[in-house]
């Protein structure tokens, strides 16, 4: 586009987008420069922190105290076996609503969407009883049931969305080629949604790895993923900003790093597929 | 493509997502409404009784609840305009071609991958301590006596950081809705002797009218939800300052163990959930189908 | 192998009735071509003999066979798409190949066959690249691969050129036509373009609104059109249709008249002045408003130097006249 654009006011935007992007990602910036000080540098004044020396300390204290890797793996089979276990029961379904949609193929995706409008409080007594009952509380398995169930309509939706991109044409041509359902799903339906289960994968894994409701209230040590890993430093004897800081960046680095490699797919994927 | 066998394979794929879901839907919900007429506390087992409405009388009696009602209201809104006005300024801002957009980028996007309790544990105890925290440092810098923001504005203090979680995600939508708008379009519109404020006004907004409503539905339905902010942050408090429904529920049954009020508690969140999704589904309907 | 026959067969969707009570017969090794305007239920019927569509009443034979109720895959037919179809994610090879592993075909077998399929078609370079890096012509060769190594009992292609350049149209238009003399397989081609109908068929299948106007090899039905529409549709430029006295004066309601049995003549009955020439080298194409005729489309042979504005007389052809009925039938057959 040639548009005139004056130095000036190239100048103005680049330092505004600049200072806003910064300020926004402070916060991120802070525990990180945190977590590499001493406890007693870290309740320092802003420019004192800055001076001081640099230590690993945090880390190596982190890990020996809480058991760091516990809670990581405990996140990563969740966040992964939640969103594998959605991604089986979700294909199937959104195949068959792109491609063999009925009358009430669009009210059947607004229910599946309004399921996921009911607050979690609304069903937290009985779960709560019923993972104590069933010698739930507090395990992986039953964990990943609920972030399935939680995240399952937006995964259906989000595939649907994708399916419906793709050509009815190709599928057809498969079928006269003879394949059956299973052929037709594995060999060109799926390789062909790879980007669009990609992205959904993504937002799916974000999003589980994030959640802080269920996983707060169904666990407590052996199976608590790193938001309740986290939530543990809230009592006021964890207050050590430096430790604090060290499990914090732990806990948000790999999703962060995930997600800004996957910046292009989740755009699409956090849109839900309703922007272009 | 559609033979009277591949409708038969459709229905059977379908059926397991529908039949987990409505089970989801249906036995907790059944089993929660069941609770909220019983009397049924967790440290006298065996004790239940038939209570009537009781328990959503007291429920809503309780001046708790007409507050935990206020707050939700105020943090869903409070978030909803921030993210929302400063989501399109910031989107229109990073829409301009400047050097290093793509780091600038990344930054603002960083804050949606921070789980809710690592965000809320960082600015309770790095920002907003009144002793330890940057504003308070900055405070003392310029001479000003230091803020207890979650002792003396809790709720705004969760709005704030609430909002910094979900700006990224309105800002990223709004402009990728935003770099889809035709230029040419604004190009005509220019020649058409149309100012900048015009062009917003005439052109930007409603180009933007639907992924302004997606962020809303989306955002909505997780700040409904709210949880882990206020429970790491101020417990509900001061008082039920910071209480919304979600909290006020959690804290009747698991912490005073009282799952009939708890149930009845959630069974009004889950009313008032539908009342907003009612009303939310209209205006989706109606923007997203064309 | 390869006979296919529709007994009153019918489509509807919802209260829309697509094909009417609709009969045909293919014959083995024939090449049939639907032809009729967009909209007209060509590729509905194509899909109904596919299997992709359940027909709503009557019955499907093929070689003998009742297939009414048989999936696609199980009917022994291969299809050419529109769109092409090709799998943008496997390479030529094993889009060519995918119909074989589908039907558990030896390895060694299937390479030998996609092998050869990739001689005939000249797509032997192009194995290994994907669809996406191979130009419109190449995809729809690819296309036509896959469909040739299963040995069908028929081809259905569903405008297959509708993509293509007009040049590129013309020479896959004969490519097509030789593999069809060489492989002698019933193959069932849809189009618009009656162009593509009467240069390759041996059978053309003229549809309108679902309804078998006609059917008949390509110079039965230029020379003997059943009705106005089939007379309209068959021939390029247009039929000329004249009404009112002069087509009376010929014991007719619409009389019809091939613009190249026109003839420009010094002494013809039809006196008009010329619109519109248009000088194409090879012919000249004339639109003459005639007085008490109406505007007729010419066309003459090579370059006469005649232009805009002129007054000429034309000789209408008295054996080459189409006479039709009120209703629009032929009457007698061309006269
Ligand atoms: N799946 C369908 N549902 C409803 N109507 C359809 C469907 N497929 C085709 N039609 C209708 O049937 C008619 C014939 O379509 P089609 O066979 O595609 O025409 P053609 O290929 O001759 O252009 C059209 O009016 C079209 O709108
Ligand atoms: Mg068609």
């Amino acid at each position: 586009m040639a548009r005139k654009t004056t130095p000036a006011k190239t100048a103005v935007v680049t330092i505004a987008a600049w200072t806003i992007g910064f300020l926004i990602f402070f916060p991120i910036l802070w525990i990180i420069i945190l977590s590499f000080k001493t406890e007693g540098d870290a309740i320092k004044s802003p420019l004192q922190v800055l001076t001081s020396g640099w230590t690993l300390h945090s880390y190596a204290e982190v890990q020996t105290r809480s058991n760091y890797a516990l809670h990581f793996w405990n996140s990563v089979i969740l966040s992964l076996g939640s969103t594998v276990l959605a991604l089986v029961i979700a294909i199937p379904a959104a195949w068959a609503m792109a491609f063999v949609p009925g009358k009430r193929t669009k009210d059947l995706l607004m229910w599946m969407l309004s399921t996921k409008m009911m607050p979690a409080v609304g069903v937290l007594v009985p779960m709560y009883l019923l993972f104590r009952d069933f010698g739930l509380l507090d395990s992986r398995i039953g964990l990943v049931v609920v972030l399935t169930l939680i995240n399952l309509p937006i995964v259906i939706w989000m595939l649907y969305t994708y399916f419906k991109e793709i050509p009815g044409e190709i599928l057809e041509a498969a079928r006269m080629d003879g394949a059956g359902l299973k052929s037709e799903i594995l060999y060109v339906l799926t390789p062909m949604a790879v980007p669009g289960i990609a992205s959904t994968l993504l937002l799916n894994i974000i999003l589980a790895w994030n959640e802080a409701f269920w996983t707060l209230q169904l666990t407590t040590k052996n199976a608590a993923p790193l938001t309740q890993f986290i939530a543990s430093y809230s009592s006021p004897e964890g207050l050590f900003y430096a430790k604090l800081s060290a499990a914090s960046t732990m806990a948000i680095a790999p999703i962060l790093i995930l997600g800004w490699f996957s910046q292009k797919q989740l755009v699409r994927g956090l849109t839900f597929g309703a922007v272009k | 493509m559609a033979t009277e066998q591949s409708r038969t394979a459709a229905r059977l794929m379908v059926s397991p997502a529908v039949i987990l879901l409505f089970l989801w839907m249906i036995v907790p919900l059944g089993m929660t409404i069941y609770f909220s007429f019983l009397r049924y506390n967790l440290l006298m087992p065996g004790m239940e009784s038939w209570a009537g409405f009781d328990n959503y009388y007291y429920f809503l009696a309780q001046p708790a609840f007409t507050s935990a009602l206020i707050n939700t209201l105020l943090l869903v809104g409070g978030v909803l305009l921030i993210t929302v006005v400063g989501g399109i300024a910031l989107a229109l801002l990073l829409d301009q071609p400047f050097k290093g957009q793509g780091v600038v980028r990344v930054m603002v996007i960083a804050p949606f991958f921070v789980m809710p309790t690592v965000s809320a544990l960082v600015w309770k105890n790095m920002f907003m301590n009144p002793v330890n925290g940057i504003f308070a440092h900055i405070a003392k810098a310029i001479g000003v006596q230091p803020f207890d923001f979650l002792s003396h504005a809790p709720l705004a203090s969760i709005i704030l950081i609430v909002a910094w979680s979900w700006l990224p995600f309105a800002t990223l939508i709004l402009l990728t809705a935003l770099q889809s708008l035709d230029r040419e379009q604004m190009e005509a519109a220019e020649m058409d002797g149309a100012n900048w404020i015009n062009r917003f006004v005439y052109l930007v907004l409603p180009h933007l009218t639907r992924s302004i409503t997606v962020v809303v539905l989306i955002q909505t339905i997780f700040l409904l939800s709210v949880f882990a902010e206020i429970l790491v942050t101020t417990n509900g408090g001061p008082g039920t300052a910071s209480t919304n429904l979600p909290y006020l529920v959690y804290a009747q049954s698991l912490l005073n163990f009282d799952v009939g009020g708890g149930s009845a508690g959630g069974i009004i969140a889950v009313i008032l959930a539908n009342i907003v999704a009612f009303f939310l589904m209209r205006m989706i309907g109606k923007n997203l189908e064309t | 192998m390869g006979q296919i026959s529709l007994s009153s067969v019918t489509k509807t969707f919802g209260d829309v009735t697509v094909i009417p009570p609709l009969d045909l017969q293919i014959n083995d090794g024939e090449f049939v071509v639907f032809v009729g305007p967009s909209g007209c239920g060509k590729s509905t019927l194509l899909r109904l003999i596919a299997g992709l569509e359940d027909i709503s009443s009557g019955q499907i034979m093929i070689d003998g066979k009742d297939a009414t109720d048989a999936a696609p895959a199980e009917r022994r037919l291969a299809m050419v798409f529109q769109s092409y179809a090709l799998y943008p994610h496997m390479s030529v090879r094993k889009n060519i190949a995918f119909p074989l592993k589908m039907a558990k075909i030896p390895q060694a077998e299937q390479d030998k066959k996609v092998e050869n399929a990739a001689r005939i078609l000249n797509l032997t370079n192009y194995l290994d690249r994907r669809p996406g890096q191979l130009s419109g012509g190449q995809r729809q060769r690819v296309a036509i691969g896959r469909a040739i190594v299963r040995e069908p009992a028929a081809f259905l292609f569903d405008e297959p050129l509708s993509n293509l350049d007009a040049s590129l149209r013309v020479t896959m238009r004969q490519e097509i036509s030789e593999l069809h003399q060489s492989l002698k397989t019933t193959m069932i081609y849809v189009t618009h373009d009656q162009v593509e109908a009467m240069t390759m068929a041996d059978k053309i299948v003229v549809l309108n609104a679902g309804n078998i106007e006609q059917v008949g090899s390509p110079l039965e039905l230029y020379h003997h059109p059943r009705n106005l529409f089939v007379a309209g549709f068959i021939g390029s430029p247009k039929m000329n249709f004249v009404t009112g006295a002069e087509a009376a004066r010929h014991g007719c309601a619409t009389l019809g008249v091939r613009p190249e049995h026109l003839e420009v003549t010094a002494d013809g009955p039809w006196q008009g002045v010329i619109g519109l020439a248009e000088h194409l080298g090879s012919d000249t194409f004339l639109k003459v408003q005639v007085e008490g005729v109406g505007d007729l489309t010419v066309r003459v042979a090579g370059e006469q130097g005649l232009h805009h504005g002129q007054t000429i007389r034309l000789t209408p052809p008295a054996d080459k006249l189409y006479r039709f009925d009120k209703g629009g039938l032929a009457i007698g057959g061309a006269a």
